[in-house]
């Protein structure tokens, strides 16, 4: 029997392995809602798989009595409009700044603090300013999710633009390359996978910062929904929406990984 | 005239003195590898004629007027790791320095010239033995392949002076002995000056035309960086005499034969 450090799981039992907690949850969860639904049937906090599924067609494929629009798809796509306008400015934001602060020590020099400075800055603390600013309208929440993560995104691509070798940079030199040059040769194509992970690690914050916004002031969109129905107690809504917002941050997730393997084979294979 | 001329050359950081007191002259055309203990500013002196240093005092010339204090495209470089750039195909990587002088804002070649570039960067592969490589990334070559292609990357601008830190400091002496046949076949074919540092005091004897030992040959136990190093041996390897040249040549070629 070797020790247990060095026994790997096979193919089937890595998957067995890798599914058995989500298969526990389901079946403790159904459990639990069977054992309260026997002792009151109108009990709303564990709702039934089943009631839980037909509140989500009625929101996924019936028109709202009071709107006539289809609720969820409505809710999705607002939000993720917000997600993607919000994270997709941060991205360009800090792939600019980042490039321009870890190329030119001249500019590093005056902007290095202030951003330091900045992500500090808790942007929840500053909800209220962005509301005042920028009203309660669609730009207050993107702007909320932008400053939530410009700030991480700039530091995170300055230090690894920091990180590419000097060697290469005195190499693109001596091809005869200007600053300019430098940049759109070596440093944004080595620095566009890197771009990709750290607009994966932000994602999380930026739900966070999604969700939040639209709790607060919003007529449509995921988080809007979740506590508009908190109202009625309406877990039939509420767990369905948390895990639909859950696949949603993983598909992000899993095609921004996919994609980045496809377009930058070199950044991915290079360790092996 | 000398190429690069060495005129009471001090490199000083702060109170540690690097190297004191260099003179010497380099004619166009001369190989000359560096040897000497780590330390010794060996490095130093490499990133001086590199431009990413400068001398504190003294002059360091080249062509009779002082070095430019930025690295450009007359001197090429190849370091011991780290030479190619990894987001481009071997291909790529040689066509580069075409396509930066193509365009200066976009960097890129399109239509004939592009085909161009690629016509001489594949000559330029097949010369280095890298003709069956040329689309693969820097990460899919070995150490020795990755090697050759930086050579490749830097000989296809022509610089007029190639430096080479430690070039094959990570290469297994098999492969070591292939590649001393390929830069002695390119420093002759391009009339380079070379500039190579190495650890291997076999490597400096063995290779080029002109042996610089550096050391301290003044040196305080007590305070190591009191003296700088100087040039303590020069002496040419070969130079004046043709046949040791030739001899070395003829057996880098029949080691290289031998290697395949």
């Amino acid at each position: 029997m070797k020790k247990l450090i060095n026994q790997q799981p096979g193919v089937v039992s890595r998957w067995a392995l890798g599914l058995l907690p989500f298969v526990l949850i389901a079946v403790v969860y159904t459990l639990s809602s069977n054992a309260r639904l026997a002792e009151n049937p109108n009990d709303k906090l564990l709702p039934a798989p089943s009631h839980m599924l037909e509140s989500m067609t009625r929101m996924a494929f019936e028109p709202s009595k009071r709107t006539g629009e289809l609720l969820l798809w409505q809710d999705t796509g607002a939000s993720l409009e917000r997600l993607a306008i919000g994270v997709g400015l941060a991205a360009l934001t800090g792939l600019v700044f980042g490039i321009a602060n870890g190329a030119i020590p001249l500019l590093r020099a005056g902007f290095s603090p202030v951003v330091t400075g900045i992500s500090l800055v808790p942007p929840m603390a500053i909800l209220p300013i962005l509301f005042i600013t920028f009203g309660l309208e669609e730009l207050a929440k993107i702007m909320l999710i932008f400053i939530g993560i410009t700030p991480f995104l700039i530091r995170d691509l300055q230090q690894r633009t920091m990180e590419i070798p000097e060697e290469q940079i005195i190499k693109m030199q001596t091809l005869g390359a200007n600053t300019w040059q430098i940049i759109v040769r070596l440093i944004l194509p080595q620095i566009m996978p890197r771009l990709i992970t750290a607009v994966r690690l932000s994602l999380g914050s930026a739900w966070l910062f999604l969700i939040a916004a639209e709790a607060i002031a919003a007529t449509e969109g995921l988080g809007y929904r979740i506590f508009l129905v908190r109202r009625y107690l309406s877990m039939d809504v509420i767990l369905p929406y948390v895990m639909w917002i859950t696949l949603l941050a993983f598909l992000l997730d899993f095609c921004l990984n996919r994609y980045s393997h496809w377009r930058y084979p070199w950044f991915h294979d290079r360790s092996l | 005239m000398a190429i690069i001329e060495l005129k009471n050359l001090w490199k000083e950081y702060g109170s540690e003195v690097v190297l004191e007191r260099l003179n010497a002259r380099v004619e166009a055309g001369e190989f000359i590898t560096i040897v000497g203990a780590s330390g010794c500013g060996k490095t130093t002196f490499l990133k001086m004629l590199l431009g990413t240093e400068n001398p504190t005092r003294g002059e360091l010339l080249l062509d009779g007027k002082a070095i430019p204090e930025e690295p450009d495209a007359t001197r090429g470089i190849v370091f011991q790791r780290y030479s190619v750039l990894p987001h481009l195909t071997a291909e790529r990587n040689v066509m580069l320095a075409g396509e930066l002088a193509a365009n200066r804002y976009t960097g890129h070649a399109f239509g004939a010239r592009r085909q161009e570039l690629k016509a001489s960067a594949q000559v330029m592969l097949e010369d280095v033995g890298l003709g069956h490589a040329i689309n693969k990334y820097p990460h899919e070559l070995s150490g020795g392949m990755q090697q050759r292609l930086a050579l490749a990357q830097a000989l296809i601008k022509k610089p007029r002076i190639l430096l080479l830190d430690e070039p094959f400091g990570a290469l297994d002496p098999g492969i070591r002995k292939d590649m001393h046949a390929l830069v002695i076949k390119l420093w002759r074919e391009q009339q380079l000056t070379v500039f190579m540092i190495t650890h291997d005091l076999d490597e400096g004897f063995y290779l080029g035309t002109r042996l610089w030992v550096f050391d301290k040959d003044r040196l305080d136990p007590q305070a190591p960086g009191a003296y700088g190093a100087r040039i303590t041996y020069d002496l040419p390897v070969g130079k004046d005499d043709h046949g040791t040249l030739e001899d070395i040549a003829t057996r880098v070629d029949s080691t290289a034969r031998v290697l395949g």
